[in-house]
């Protein structure tokens, strides 16, 4: 699907970032025009999904994650998180409500939210290699703010 | 992410400020235990009212906390919950597990 409008950026694993990321989900999501409670629910999905990448994939170094945002037809917002770090070896079990592998500081709820709180959610992973999580969400929006050339 | 305590008939507020995340939340845990461990507290009142967002690392808080309080046989009760942590927090089945105080009303 071609989308309307996109941004993409690349950042280290450096814990300061979850809130760069999800600051700029919400200013990229700001043209389409959406709800407090959706601001806040992609807000939400995003920090998690960068957290991960944060905490599992680099868990003793510091490596690349991106974070690419497109406003596709239908005022659907898609975000793919992405990193090339240690991979997850049972995605199944990294799903689970309560399951981390994390310290003290993680709950194990961070797939559930992103599940729940976007309309769509797609996990792949190959150990070693790295892991990329593709969500979107419709946003309501008003009618306005579309995209012209 | 800050926090201001008071103590007052054995009873410590905790009120929270700010962004909590990954990034924020082990300081947080730590601070807050902390203060427990000095005051031993019958109930301890974590008050989200200055929360601007949080994500599961906020669970993890409240958890944590949770598991403090009952070593000392207290209770723990969270007040003043915006929305969207309040969203985050019922994800997580919160509500089954600590008593809630209401939610701020919209402005």
């Amino acid at each position: 699907m071609k989308p309307e409008n996109e941004a993409a950026v690349q950042f280290p694993s450096l814990s300061a970032n979850e809130a760069f990321a999800r600051q700029l989900a919400a200013a990229f999501a700001a043209q389409m025009d959406p709800t407090l409670e959706e601001l806040g629910d992609l807000k939400t999905a995003v920090s998690e999904a960068v957290t991960n990448a944060i905490v599992h994939a680099y868990p003793d170094s510091i490596g690349p994650v991106s974070l690419r945002l497109r406003r596709l037809p239908g005022n659907v917002l898609e975000i793919t998180v992405k990193d090339r770090g240690r991979g997850i070896p049972d995605v199944a079990k990294a799903r689970e409500p309560m399951f981390t592998t994390g310290g003290a500081e993680r709950s194990g709820m961070g797939f559930t939210i992103m599940e729940s709180f976007m309309n769509s959610f797609s996990l792949r992973s190959a150990p070693g290699k790295g892991t990329m999580v593709r969500m979107r969400k419709k946003l309501t929006g008003r009618g306005e703010g579309s995209c012209k050339p | 992410m800050q926090y201001t305590s008071l103590l007052q008939d054995k009873r410590l507020t905790i009120l929270l400020s700010g962004e909590i995340d990954h990034h924020a939340a082990r300081e947080t845990m730590e601070a807050i235990t902390a203060k427990i461990d000095v005051y031993l507290p019958r109930r301890c009142v974590l008050d989200f009212g200055g929360v601007s967002f949080m994500d599961s690392s906020g669970i993890a808080i409240v958890i944590h906390t949770l598991r403090a309080m009952e070593e000392l046989e207290g209770e723990l009760w969270l007040a003043n919950i915006p929305p969207q942590p309040m969203k985050v927090l019922r994800a997580a089945g919160i509500e089954k597990l600590v008593r809630l105080g209401a939610e701020r009303s919209p402005a």
